[in-house]
């Protein structure tokens, strides 16, 4: 029987409320116990100076397979994912053909099963062929395995067709995880819309077109009850709204992209397709907003927002390139530097909108260290200083704004039921 | 060719081995390069005669946007200079085949060329092949960003016929929000002591201007009687989704400039459009072939402000 004791990490867990320093027993792939002394059958892994939290969990990865392979695989994505620390990762689909049937729910999970890496949970459409006008089978697709549904970047924009689906998946308890975003407010931007759109020139996407399709979802929500998650967010309106909407107990949730945290728009001056994103990067005022929405549990997970692209893809025109970049080995080390370095947050905050929350969000029983829970581990060094190399990265893109930037803490070891999948190699 | 004597003072006086955008020079680098076009312009008389300074060099036209006089001004410019001159568009390019932007550049420079020339519908092109090539790049107008030679050209010919900028008040009207001639006259202008008045419908013009010093104005009339200089620009419908206001019949209402609003400016306004104008919306022909407009200097000027930049880049820079 294998047993593996963690050792003199400090253990974060905020499913328990733990914050210590003690050792954390793993056996037959589950959490046995905690504050265990070493026994001469486990094998130790020693953890002084690191952080020992449950495995961390990102509900927003675009997935690439089937149709563009050139950009992502299921497999890269999911070893990329145990790269950044993440033990599980929602597969949201931005496919040809979308997941938006058994067979490719099944697929996804097939190739998945056969990477053999991180968990990786299907997300679903919501509307068949991602097309925003009929729903998708959402019973069958629940069944063949799809945790949550979402058209992922594409907004739900008809309103009718939100409303129906926040009804119906309340049946299967599963939530809707929707990018609000108003299409026509900020059609062909490529930035963020403020002063320093004006003087590049560049297309404005304004904050408004977030707030008012947020401050819509989240009215629909109330209405039927459902359970709504509002992908990538990044302004401040929208963060007043939530809150609001939280007062009175709306059953929404909200996450952010670790991107958002580290660069304002002002970045854009040097044109680089790597920084077309969306939602976009934000001026700072947002960024405060943003953080405080963090801090008072306004927003409750932050996500890699991973968008791989191939290089040849943005090797092209800032209005011709396609947004997103890839983000799953970056996304701790930027939260770590820009947040908690910062001294904005807390460790425990971050672990909680890291890994707790998002499978409360996912309703899929993770994030927790609880004896008899899966042994999904990450052990984060908090204090590594580490360049962003992108040729190292696991993903199949490099699509990274971040490449020679020097980051502070990472994750040094991913363990997935009770299994190292990752280490970090220093040399 | 040795470098003649009228060119002597502004030898290695020129450091930047790119032209992307005014926002990004000095003052001095500013000056140097109106000083230079207007050296070009005394001595070549109107830059009729051609000079061999630039001989055995290259200049590419990668123009993807269509243009004839930007175009023709530099190929006359570089041909003036000695230069050989290659044109290429998009269309016939390997870009129609698949093709990156880049790869494509690439595949030109390996050609030993010494000075690209790239228009391009999207800001920042020049500024990413610059990045990535070993050649000079001159940014010809990359979308609403910037278009350095034009605000340049502007500047010249307000510094021909009003001297000094210092205190003048310089009126930019029409539609700022996709304009790149206006972003670099704002910057232009501005660095050398002039005001800028940004007018035109609030859906056009932008107050956040106000936060880079620039005055902002939705009412012509207002500000007419304060302006030295009119610039009218030429609304881009091209590059709008829905129209920023009700009618081209409302526009011209508003903020076309015609005899009647002649009579409210100074008698000595000097009107300038950077063209291609839009006879009876941004202009009245009586006011664009009147005694006050300098549109055809705007464009003669053109071609030794290419000429300063092309030599300044090459053979003038210093080592």
């Amino acid at each position: 029987m294998l047993k593996t004791l963690i050792q003199n990490g400090r253990v974060i867990d905020p499913s328990q409320n733990i914050d210590r320093v003690t050792n954390l027993l793993i056996e037959e792939g589950r959490i046995a116990a905690i504050d265990v002394e070493p026994q001469s059958d486990m094998k130790v892994i020693d953890a002084t100076g690191k952080l020992v939290v449950p495995g961390l969990i990102d509900l927003h990865v675009q997935i690439r397979e089937p149709g563009f392979e050139e950009d992502e695989t299921i497999e890269s994505a999911a070893y990329a994912a145990l790269a950044g620390g993440f033990t599980s990762i929602a597969a949201i689909s931005e496919t040809n053909p979308p997941v938006d049937s058994a067979a490719a729910v099944t697929y996804l999970g097939r190739q998945a099963s056969e990477a053999d890496h991180c968990n990786v949970f299907p997300v679903a459409c919501v509307s068949s062929g991602r097309q925003g006008e009929e729903m998708a089978e959402i019973g069958i697709l629940h069944n063949a395995g799809a945790i949550a549904f979402s058209d992922g970047q594409r907004p739900v924009s008809n309103p009718e067709l939100l409303r129906r689906a926040l009804e119906y998946t309340l049946m299967f308890g599963r939530p809707v995880l929707n990018r609000p975003e108003m299409v026509e407010l900020s059609r062909d931007g490529v930035m963020h819309d403020g002063s320093v759109s004006t003087v590049l020139g560049l297309a404005p996407m304004p904050a408004e077109a977030e707030d008012v399709m947020a401050a819509r979802d989240i009215r629909i929500c109330e209405a039927t009850g459902g359970k709504l998650h509002l992908l990538a967010i990044s302004c401040s309106g929208t963060v007043d709204i939530l809150r609001r909407a939280k007062d009175r107990n709306v059953g929404v949730t909200a996450s952010i992209c670790a991107y958002q945290f580290a660069l304002t728009d002002l970045a854009m001056r040097g044109f680089h397709t790597s920084l077309k994103l969306n939602p976009p990067l934000r001026s700072q005022d947002h960024i405060d907003a943003c953080i405080a929405g963090l801090k008072d549990g306004t927003i409750d997970v932050i996500a890699s927002g991973h968008a791989p692209r191939s290089s040849e893809k943005k090797m092209c025109a800032i209005t011709e390139a396609p947004f997103g970049m890839v983000g799953l080995e970056t996304a701790l080390g930027l939260v770590s530097t820009h947040l908690v370095h910062a001294g904005h947050v807390d460790w425990p905050t971050i672990i909680r909108a890291m890994s707790t929350n998002v499978a409360q969000v996912l309703g899929v029983e993770k994030g927790t260290l609880k004896p008899g829970a899966d042994a999904d581990v990450t052990i984060i060094d908090p204090d590594a200083n580490w360049t962003v190399d992108t040729s190292n990265f696991r993903s199949k893109s490099f699509n990274s704004p971040f490449g020679g930037v020097q980051l502070t803490g990472r994750a040094v070891e991913t363990i997935v039921g009770g299994l190292t999948k990752f280490r970090y190699d220093e040399s | 060719m040795e470098t003649p004597g009228f060119l002597e003072p502004f030898v290695g006086r020129w450091t930047k081995r790119h032209l992307l955008d005014l926002e990004s020079l000095t003052s001095d680098e500013i000056n140097l390069l109106l000083d230079v076009a207007q050296a070009f312009k005394e001595s070549t008389q109107d830059c009729r005669h051609k000079l061999p300074l630039l001989t055995g060099r290259t200049s590419v036209n990668l123009f993807f946007e269509d243009s004839t006089r930007t175009r023709t001004s530099f190929s006359l410019a570089a041909r003036r200079l000695g230069a050989d001159v290659i044109e290429f568009s998009a269309s016939s390019s390997s870009l129609s085949k698949g093709e990156t932007l880049l790869d494509t550049a690439k595949t030109i420079q390996s050609m030993c060329i010494d000075t690209l020339v790239c228009r391009h519908k999207a800001p920042g092109t020049p500024q990413m092949l610059a990045e990535n090539l070993d050649v000079s790049v001159i940014n010809a107008g990359d979308g609403p960003h910037e278009h350095p030679t034009q605000g340049l050209l502007d500047i010249l010919t307000i510094r021909q016929h009003r001297g000094d900028l210092s205190g003048k008040t310089v009126a930019l009207v029409g539609d700022i929000a996709h304009s790149r001639t206006a972003r670099s006259n704002i910057w232009g202008l501005q660095k050398l002591g002039a005001k800028v008045i940004v007018c035109g419908p609030s859906t056009l013009v932008s107050r956040r201007w106000e936060e880079y010093g620039v005055e902002v104005s939705h009412d012509l009339d207002a500000i007419l009687p304060r302006c030295d200089v009119l610039n009218l620009l030429r609304i881009q419908f091209e590059r709008q989704y829905t129209r920023p206001f009700p009618s081209v019949r409302e526009y011209a209402l508003l903020y076309a400039m015609d005899q009647k609003r002649m009579q409210r400016a100074k008698p000595d306004i000097l009107i300038m459009a950077p063209g291609p104008i839009n006879r009876g919306v941004e202009i009245t022909p009586e006011v664009a072939d009147g005694e006050h407009s300098v549109i055809l200097h705007q464009v003669n000027n053109g071609l030794a402000v290419r000429m300063a930049a092309m030599w300044l880049l090459s053979a003038g820079r210093a080592s």
